[in-house]
């Protein structure tokens, strides 16, 4: 009886999500009605509430449970406050952008409780604060208007916190990536990101003479190296390739674009030649059934899972994803792929590819340079961030072990990425405004 | 394009702007560009660059669902299919003619259990599935444990609790061609496999010693434990051995190729050769005589094929074979070991002679021999073999089929033509003419790989035979340490031919 509900319920929540991520990309064109549009938004919400019931509904009907219902009623009251708080105290914030951001932080609340409930409570815990906390944002980022001047101040920030993990890091998979400050663990280029973004704009906008874009590349390149001398390798080139966007956009010189590409280029086949970790992930990448036994075993679980799901999934409950080591953090794409389905996974890309979209165009139409690169570059923060996490679980590319965004299990890259959305929010209130 | 000097926003010019927004909108519609816009371009192609990326990703996802997702799946390391059978009853795989080889059956308190009506028959093709999986076991788990029961069926299971039943794998195996290739086996040990070269299919698969797959859980500790024992080797496609005079169909085509004057070769055999102080015998001390190339390869001159093999291009000669899927990946679904071929050039003459008659260290399975084979009766080109024809919910309903594919042309039509004369020759006027029957025409070669320096051989067939209106079917047999092809495994592809044909 209660696989016909599990496997009913597929259908059913694969329909919904579905519905959600068209309505994402009709929502973008903003060629209708202020009416017509609000309209749909409020679809949305309510599709994010029916999503997250149903699956609750199904994981109840598995494991019969009370811990079932009290997570499904504090994850509700949660995404009902960020809407509320968005709605009665931001009136101009973006309700699209609020939207994809609950959506995404139901799935991950969701997905978290079926792995690993402890997790899932964890998870839950660090975004009350994150909301608390990034509840200020908007206001600082639409008020506090000396931001720009800030450059060297972020840049020194950035550095000492990447520096501080260089140093004195944990090393976590053949990484450094953390330390621990009273008892807990905090990823600092998390938040880094954050700041070189808004050191790079600064810089930009200032000025884009050669002298400056000289200084500012410096500095970027600094960045870049210290995280490869950590070896968080999806770090670096995320900071990488959002210098390299920013600089394209703001000198709208191809020139730099291009050259930039070419010496990235260049130094991952030098960090191929060089470091062994690149080999073993590229290697994982190539033939992951042949080294199944070592560096392709992560991989390998994953394409199982991916693979048996199909494209509609097992159906909660009904997969292994566990089986897949560090499914809760970097891998939890295929977990959503397994249980959820093929289906599901392939409308997570294109809502988060309509996030990048949304922060994309808000960028465009932003007419200080300043906060027009601030966007800019975030939006290129996320959406990179989304291509080398999904590509790497699904060997589209070799894995680099970054999470995914409002998703994945962990604290500072959940706290991070609540100020990304929140300072876009900021920047939405500002255009608002300009208009 | 002019590049504008963007100055910082500042509260005044922020209530600047609010009282010209107006005056902007109207200004937007009316010529669609500001000096917003300008900058837009660039922005456009980093949007598009990173669609792209992103179009890229699921396509990619989405090829993988479909492709590859099925190596994957079926990978013995894959967890997730033994949790199938929590839900489904596994399927039944039966014989081409419906004939049931393996089975679940449920005993009164509701444990399953695997049956094989047909016992050590199927052994190795069937395989197993309690401690690990084997043969179509393996190959086919997926299917056995999914249930395409019609939906309405699959609902009412779901309510009562009860388990929806397996699909069923049809498979190619013919239960005559197998019974008669395990009896003709005995108790010899040794491999037969029959395919169909115009299709692929795999119509029997037997390999000796074998073991009862229905008590292999309780012989497990027995058969794994003495170092010595190999019943769960499939010979067919795991057993290396020298390949004897079967070897010669290379040698011949080599010589074909690098000769276009082969057809007037001619020999005068005495009964050995001998080259640098080593000398080859003809088998059984014959003496041949005088003889062409079709006589020296229809009665297995050792001593004419040791002078061809003496006069070839080494490193062609490796081609050739390579081309023939030596040293290569073999198209199997069953796990196999490839054939080698290491003679290379600069290989003293002793080597040469001994590899141009099927010694030296050249080694073939069975299974590779019967793709050659087919290759060659399917004027050079290798059809697929598979061994599932298609699958079908419990009721019969079809839900895949499995259609004959190419693989590979391994050699020209015109040389499998002159091929397949010389390999007649070998049945009407040379060591197998205990195939030269009025029921089918057969043609192979027969082969006595010696494998001890004691002398003792193995007994190869291999070849093919045809009869109007029925599909060809190729053999491959070996008789281990029996004797002379000709005397043990001739008789054993006839018996195969004879089942097949009806005869």
């Amino acid at each position: 009886m209660e696989n016909l509900i599990v496997e009913l319920s597929k259908y059913l929540m694969i329909l919904l999500f579905a519905c959600y991520t068209f309505m994402c990309f009709y929502a973008l064109n903003g060629k209708k009605s202020d009416r017509r549009q609000k309209r749909i938004l409020k679809k949305q919400t309510k599709l994010i509430f029916l999503i997250h019931l149903n699956a609750f509904a199904v994981m109840f009907a598995v494991k019969k449970t009370q811990d079932v219902l009290i997570a499904y009623v504090m994850q509700a009251a949660l995404l009902c406050c960020i809407l509320v708080i968005y709605k009665y105290i931001y009136k101009r914030a973006s309700w699209l952008v609020v939207n994809n951001m609950c959506m995404l932080l139901a799935i991950g609340l969701m997905i978290l409780f079926r792995l690993n409930q402890e997790k899932a409570l964890r998870q839950y815990e660090i975004a009350v604060a994150a909301v608390v906390i990034t509840l200020i944002v908007p206001f600082v980022i639409h008020k506090l208007h000396f931001l720009y001047r800030l450059a060297w101040l972020y840049a020194v920030a950035g550095i000492a916190l990447l520096a501080a993990v260089a140093v004195l890091g944990s090393v976590s998979y053949g990484a450094k990536l953390s330390f621990r400050v009273a008892g807990i663990a905090i990823q600092p280029s998390e938040f880094v990101k954050i700041l070189f973004v808004f050191f790079t704009a600064s810089m930009l906008a200032k000025s884009t003479e050669f002298a400056q874009v000289a200084k500012a590349t410096a500095v970027a390149a600094l960045h870049v190296i210290i995280l490869v001398v950590s070896k968080d390798l999806g770090a670096a080139l995320i900071f990488f390739i959002t210098y390299l966007v920013m600089l394209y956009v703001a000198t709208r010189s191809p020139f730099y674009f291009v050259s930039g590409f070419l010496s990235g280029s260049v130094a991952s086949v030098a960090a191929y030649k060089l470091f062994r970790h690149v080999r073993v992930r590229v290697s994982a990448w190539k033939d992951p059934l042949s080294v199944i036994d070592n560096e392709g075993y992560q991989v390998c679980q994953s394409l199982f899972a991916i693979g048996t799901g199909g494209w509609f999934g097992m159906g909660l409950y009904q997969g292994m994803p566990n089986k897949i080591p560090i499914v809760e953090e970097d891998f939890i794409f295929a977990a959503v792929s397994e249980e959820l389905g093929g289906i599901f996974a392939v409308c997570l890309i294109m809502v988060c590819a309509s996030c990048y979209l949304m922060f994309l165009n808000i960028a465009m139409q932003i007419q200080d340079v300043f906060y027009k690169l601030i966007a800019l570059g975030l939006g290129t923060v996320y959406g990179f961030q989304v291509v080398l996490t999904v590509g790497g679980v699904t060997k589209f590319i070799p894995s680099t072990g970054v999470t995914l965004p409002l998703v994945s299990y962990g604290g500072s890259s959940l706290l991070s990425t609540f100020i990304l959305f929140a300072v876009i929010q900021g920047l939405y209130i500002l255009r608002e405004e300009e208009s | 394009m002019m590049k504008k000097d963007w100055k910082r926003t500042d509260p005044e010019q922020l209530e600047e702007r609010r009282r010209k927004k107006d005056a902007k909108k109207f200004w937007n519609e009316q010529a669609g560009e500001t000096a917003n816009t300008v900058r837009n371009r660039e922005f456009a192609v980093v949007a598009y660059l990173f669609l792209a990326v992103f179009l890229g990703m699921i396509a990619y996802f989405t090829y993988f669902q479909v492709e590859k997702s099925e190596a994957f799946i079926n990978s013995p390391y894959n967890a997730r299919q033994d949790a199938f059978a929590d839900r489904i009853r596994r399927g039944d795989i039966v014989t081409a003619q419906k004939e049931v080889i393996a089975t679940t059956k449920t005993a009164k308190d509701g444990t399953e259990s695997r049956s094989y009506p047909y016992g050590r028959l199927f052994a190795h093709a069937a395989g197993f599935s309690t401690n690990g999986k084997a043969g179509l076991e393996s190959i086919g788990n997926f299917q056995l444990l999914r249930s395409h029961a019609f939906f309405l069926e699959k609902i009412l299971n779901e309510l009562k609790d009860q388990k929806n039943i397996g699909d069923t794998l049809v498979t190619t195996l013919d239960l005559r061609v197998q019974q008669a290739a395990y009896d003709a086996l005995a108790g010899n040990q040794g491999a037969v496999i029959a395919m169909q070269p115009s299709t692929g299919k795999i119509l029997a698969m037997v390999s000796k010693p074998d073991f009862d797959p229905n008590t292999i859980a309780a012989d497990w500790e027995s058969i794994t434990a003495q170092s010595s024992s190999s019943v769960l080797v499939n010979r067919v496609t795991q057993g290396l051995y020298p390949p004897g005079s079967t070897f010669k169909i290379f040698t011949l085509l080599e010589y074909m190729k690098e000769n276009r004057s082969y057809k007037q070769y001619g020999y005068q055999c005495s009964g050995s050769i001998t080259k640098d102080g080593n000398a080859i015998r003809c088998f059984g001390n014959a003496v041949h005589g005088q003889e062409d190339l079709q006589s020296a390869f229809a009665h297995s001159c050792n001593a004419s094929f040791s002078e061809i093999g003496l006069s070839l291009d080494l490193d062609r000669f490796a081609k050739t074979n390579e081309a023939l899927l030596f040293n290569k990946k073999l198209p199997c679904e069953f796990p196999y070991k490839q054939s080698s071929f290491p003679l290379a050039s600069g290989a003293s003459s002793w080597e040469v002679m001994q590899t141009s008659i099927g010694q030296g260290k050249t080694l073939v399975t069975p299974y590779h021999l019967a793709l050659v084979m087919c290759a060659i009766a399917n004027d050079g080109i290798l059809m697929k073999p598979y061994i599932v024809d298609r699958v079908e919910n419990h009721d019969g309903v079809e839900v895949t089929v499995n259609e004959p594919e190419t693989y590979k042309e391994l050699l020209t039509p015109k040389k499998s033509k002159t091929l397949q004369q010389y390999l007649r020759a070998v049945v009407t006027e040379g060591t197998a003419t205990a195939l030269n029957v009025p029921g089918y025409t057969a043609a192979g070669k027969t082969g006595s790989a010696e494998f001890t320096s004691a002398k003792d051989s193995h007994a190869w067939f291999v070849g093919y035979a045809s009869k109007e209106g029925v599909p060809d079917l190729a053999v491959s047999v070996i008789v281990e340490g029996a004797g002379t092809g000709g005397a043990y495994a001739v008789p054993a592809a006839k018996a195969v031919f004879d089942a097949y044909f009806g005869s």
